[in-house]
């Protein structure tokens, strides 16, 4: 059962190995801009691994920013991480040992939080380890890719690259919008918040990372008031 | 040690701790009935926020962007896996950005 659950891991997060290739190009671009060296860069991205943090990361570098600027940032930027972890907490047999939950921390990404959720029923540690060891991996090489070459990858390449990745989170929340009208509503409802929230000069103060925390919590609350679920309901 | 590595490891720390923490510390069933149903809410409108308007410049030009966002959304409803519908996204953008923009 563990290897075909790790098996299946590798296999599912194929697609998402290939985006955060792609992606992480971008990131070892602006990694080099800011100064680190090509090892450098590949360390952040094996060590971090996430896209938000570390562009902000790598913008404190640039600055010369305190080691106190960079611990907040990355506090504020990565946030929804405790949101999703705490998600993932409820997806797992109860007796999951520590050493596998430590290893399945390193993990917890916005894609990966988006596959992992998708797996109907409980939540295997080594699905997750499947995952991981494709997905960081690829995220390290891709950063060093684009510390060394820079960008000479077509835009349409990485356009296609990068919105993968977004397709990959449409096929989570549709299905079971399909299924559900409040499920449904509610993914209504973020799109129309999330773009004003972003249209609307008044809220450019707020980084990217932490529009996402404050629109996450209103909706899913203000679900969790109007629409509580029933027991069967849960993961 | 250099510079660039405390901030490396700074960064690496925080981000860890973030991910890592509610994953060990929550190792019961969660009893509260409204905190319980946040949860059930949080991937669904956090991977919608995320999702748009995000979305529609994550590409050569909006118009490619939005075509991959209905393909997606289209062949998500009819029941396309992760890999179709990621792949239907990128094919939709690569068509558009070759032939019509």
């Amino acid at each position: 059962m563990r290897k075909q659950n790790y098996l299946k891991g590798l296999v599912d997060s194929l697609p998402i190995a290939l985006g955060y290739y792609a992606v992480s190009i971008t990131i070892g671009v602006a990694a080099a801009s800011a100064g680190l060296g090509i090892a450098e860069s590949g360390l952040a991205s094996f060590t971090s691994f996430s896209s938000a943090g570390e562009f902000a990361g790598f913008s404190v570098i640039a600055a010369s920013g305190s080691y106190i600027e960079m611990a907040v940032m990355q506090l504020i930027i990565n946030a929804r991480y405790i949101l999703m972890s705490a998600a993932l907490s409820q997806k797992l047999e109860q007796n999951t040992g520590i050493t596998e939950r430590l290893i399945m921390g390193l993990g917890v990404t916005d894609e990966i939080f988006g596959l992992s959720i998708s797996v109907p029923g409980r939540l295997s540690p080594y699905y997750t380890f499947g995952v991981i060891s494709l997905t960081i991996p690829a995220w390290t090489l891709g950063t060093i890719t684009g510390a060394v070459l820079g960008s000479i990858m077509p835009d349409i390449l990485i356009s296609a690259f990068s919105v993968s990745l977004y397709g990959m989170f449409i096929a989570v929340f549709i299905p079971p919008a399909r299924k559900s009208r409040i499920i449904a509503a509610l993914v209504v409802v973020s799109f129309a918040l999330s773009y004003i929230m972003n249209r609307l000069s008044m809220f450019d103060f707020i980084s990217g990372g932490t529009k996402i925390i404050i629109l996450t919590a209103v909706i899913s609350f203000a679900a969790a008031v109007l629409f509580p679920v029933k027991e069967e309901d849960d993961v | 040690m250099s510079e660039a590595y405390i901030y490396i490891l700074t960064m690496a720390a925080v981000t860890y701790a973030v991910r890592v923490l509610p994953l060990t510390l929550i190792r019961k069933k969660i009893k509260n009935r409204t905190l319980r149903s946040f949860l059930y809410y949080v991937p669904y409108v956090t991977l919608s926020v995320m999702t748009f308007p995000a979305i529609l410049s994550a590409t050569g030009s909006p118009v490619s962007a939005a075509a991959a966002l209905i393909v997606g959304i289209l062949a998500a409803y009819f029941g396309g896996s992760l890999f179709v519908v990621a792949a239907g996204c990128s094919i939709a953008v690569i068509i558009i950005e070759l032939f019509i923009v």
